[in-house]
């Protein structure tokens, strides 16, 4: 079956000649017109509109917009924030980056909608560090917004006011964990706080009730207030409603970012027809559907079971190429649709180096707070090294098991899970290479092939 | 301390954008690190002082985040992405490249001051890789070839073309 085409809602105008940052552009192209309509509806009814689209977050976590908005604490009398992620970390995904440098206004609209549905008057886009000049374009763009009246104290003369600024993170991965973010905003070590009792709807930053949204997200926000939660929700498939940006890299011909109804496009045709397929002479071995944390799925297995389609249960047999691009399919399948971000690696690459080389990232990304993570990631690293130097010991393969299994779920965030899971699933589906490895880094590196670690 | 004025109008207004003088702390050691080229001690005081907390919360602050240092760098810094999705497509190699053009190791001022070679973590821009930042542009598709070009501009001086996003 060939791939469906491409439904640019978010992406419409990025990589377009001629649409430039600014927000006279952003204006010849429609934008602020659902912004000016919104301020006229009741905020009740456009958080009825969020939850009626279906829309589910597109940081990681896939969780329901429409509860996280309405699990906020509104009874307490403390001021609500909204705290945009605009960290962007999970390695394999760029997304964010395009709408930041691109099209910061549609951002900026989402986020005048969000703030004036919960009645948040003041909002912080924490973007990461590595974003200077976004951090900038956004600045700009909020001055441009905030004179045309868009943002500031009187909101187009409705009498809501809301202020938004730009805060730069500073090279941490952990910043992307909503709590870690908070403390780090708060300007703390970005420690992730526990849950319970410290839930962002109720205690959030300086123990106020706050969301944190990611930057798609919150530009699908503005999409929904325009066509309607209902209209929204018939894009895309059941509970997987409108569209989502993948982000592929790595050993396809045509890597890059494309963005399709959830749902609509399998993962085959996505990096067959889509991407162009593997590069000349090589075949697909690997691929991590949602960003590094996700486990790997091998070319050549096949995922079995049953599912619901509609009221009935139906069998499915797929392989790697027939799963659905959706959050339930990869979360079925044993994965995780993630943040979108899709790395192919080929048959050049060996999985032990592959697996050293995400190993040495959350090693080096762990905040320390919790002991197993803070040495099972360090340990996984230090393994898998010496897998790859050719000074392993026999036991390593069963010892680097036993750490990764040590670690999820003895965490106080999901950092635990996004560390353990890529070693337990490069061993189990790569099993023969972590045995063979002494034997296979006594044959040097094919010539061309790059060094991982 | 001897900031410019721009510096100290810049967080004097940053200051303001939040409830709690602490949540600017981040910001005042982008300033403050963009102004000197690195954190000193000195720093950590006077931003401490300025934000109303112990020289710790500061401090604490400079050796967890990695974009902040506590020493000069070169001229220039070239920041390569370590991560995946860059390395397999050649990301270590591109790093060794600006390495032997500067002769120096990771993380040195390079023996001509020119530069200082960092192998960071992700940079956000997979689908170009291997990509590379250089001060705050981004280079994409850098392999050994465009490593060349580029450190060749660096070591004449010249501007190099912006990166492109």
């Amino acid at each position: 079956m060939p791939a469906p085409e491409q439904h640019r809602l978010i992406f419409k105008h990025i990589g377009a000649d001629g649409y430039t940052n600014d927000l006279a552009c952003y204006q010849r192209n429609g934008g602020y017109e659902v912004l000016k309509k919104a301020v006229l509806r009741k905020p009740e009814d456009l958080m009825d509109e969020v939850k009626k689209s279906g829309l589910r977050g597109r940081g990681g976590a896939g969780f329901s917009c429409g509860v996280k908005w309405s699990l906020v604490d509104r009874k307490s009398g403390k001021p609500i924030y909204l705290v945009v992620n605009a960290d962007e970390s999970e390695p394999g995904t760029f997304k964010d980056r395009y709408i930041i440098y691109q099209d910061p206004h549609q951002l900026i609209e989402g986020i005048m909608i969000s703030c004036f549905a919960n009645r948040v008057e003041r909002a912080f886009i924490y973007i990461r560090g590595e974003f200077p000049d976004g951090a900038r374009i956004l600045e700009r763009a909020i001055a441009e917004a905030r004179a045309a009246g868009f943002a500031g104290p009187n909101v187009l003369g409705t009498g809501y006011g809301c202020e938004v600024y730009v805060h730069r993170g500073a090279g941490a991965y952990i910043c992307g964990e909503e709590t870690g973010l908070i403390e780090s905003l708060e300007g703390k070590r970005p420690y992730p706080r526990i849950k319970p009792p410290y839930f962002p709807a109720v205690l959030g930053l300086y123990m106020c009730p706050t969301i944190v949204n990611n930057v798609e997200t919150l530009c699908h926000v503005k999409h929904i207030a325009d066509m309607g939660g209902e209209a929204y929700s018939r894009i895309g498939t059941p509970g997987n409603t409108g569209t989502r940006i993948l982000c592929v890299s790595g050993h396809v011909r045509r890597p890059g970012y494309y963005e399709f109804e959830v749902g609509r496009v399998t993962l085959g045709q996505l990096l067959n027809e889509v991407c162009g397929g593997p590069l000349p002479g090589r075949t697909f071995k690997a691929v991590i559907p949602g960003g590094s944390s996700a486990k790997v799925l091998r070319f050549g297995e096949r995922y079995k079971g049953k599912r619901k389609v509609g009221a009935e249960m139906v069998e499915y047999d797929w392989g790697v190429e027939d799963i659905p691009m959706d959050f339930d399919s990869l979360a079925m399948i044993g994965s995780m649709g993630g943040s979108g971000g899709v790395i192919v690696m080929d048959d050049s690459v060996s999985m032990v180096e592959a697996l050293g080389n995400i190993n040495a990232f959350y090693s080096h990304e762990s905040c320390g707070q919790c002991t197993p993570c803070r040495e099972g990631s360090l340990w996984m690293k230090k393994i898998t090294a010496r897998m790859v130097r050719g000074e392993a010991r026999p036991e390593d393969g069963a010892l680097l098991k036993s750490v990764a299994d040590q670690i999820a779920g003895r965490t106080i965030c999901a950092f635990g899970e996004a560390c353990a899971w890529p070693t337990q699933s490069f061993i189990a589906k790569f099993g023969e290479e972590f045995k063979g490895y002494a034997q296979a880094r006594r044959t040097p590196r094919p010539d061309g092939v790059p060094e991982l670690v | 301390m001897n900031l410019q004025a721009d510096t100290l109008r810049k967080i004097d207004e940053v200051i303001t954008h939040y409830p709690v003088k602490r949540s600017a702390a981040l910001p005042l050691l982008h300033y403050v690190q963009e102004d000197q080229g690195y954190i000193s001690s000195e720093a950590i005081e006077w931003i401490a002082a300025r934000l109303e907390v112990q020289p710790v919360n500061v401090y604490e602050l400079v050796t967890f985040y990695p974009m902040f240092r506590q020493k000069p760098i070169g001229r220039r810094h070239i920041k390569v992405c370590r991560t995946l999705s860059c390395a397999i497509m050649g990301g270590y190699r591109t790093c060794s490249e600006f390495q032997r053009q500067f002769s120096t190791g990771l993380g040195e001022v390079s023996p001509d001051g020119e530069v200082t070679v960092d192998f960071v973590e992700c940079l956000a821009s997979c689908g170009t890789a291997p990509v590379v930042m250089i001060d705050d542009e981004l280079y994409e598709k850098v392999d050994v070839a465009k490593a060349r070009a580029l450190s060749e501009k660096i070591k004449a001086g010249a501007p190099i073309a912006a990166g492109k996003t």
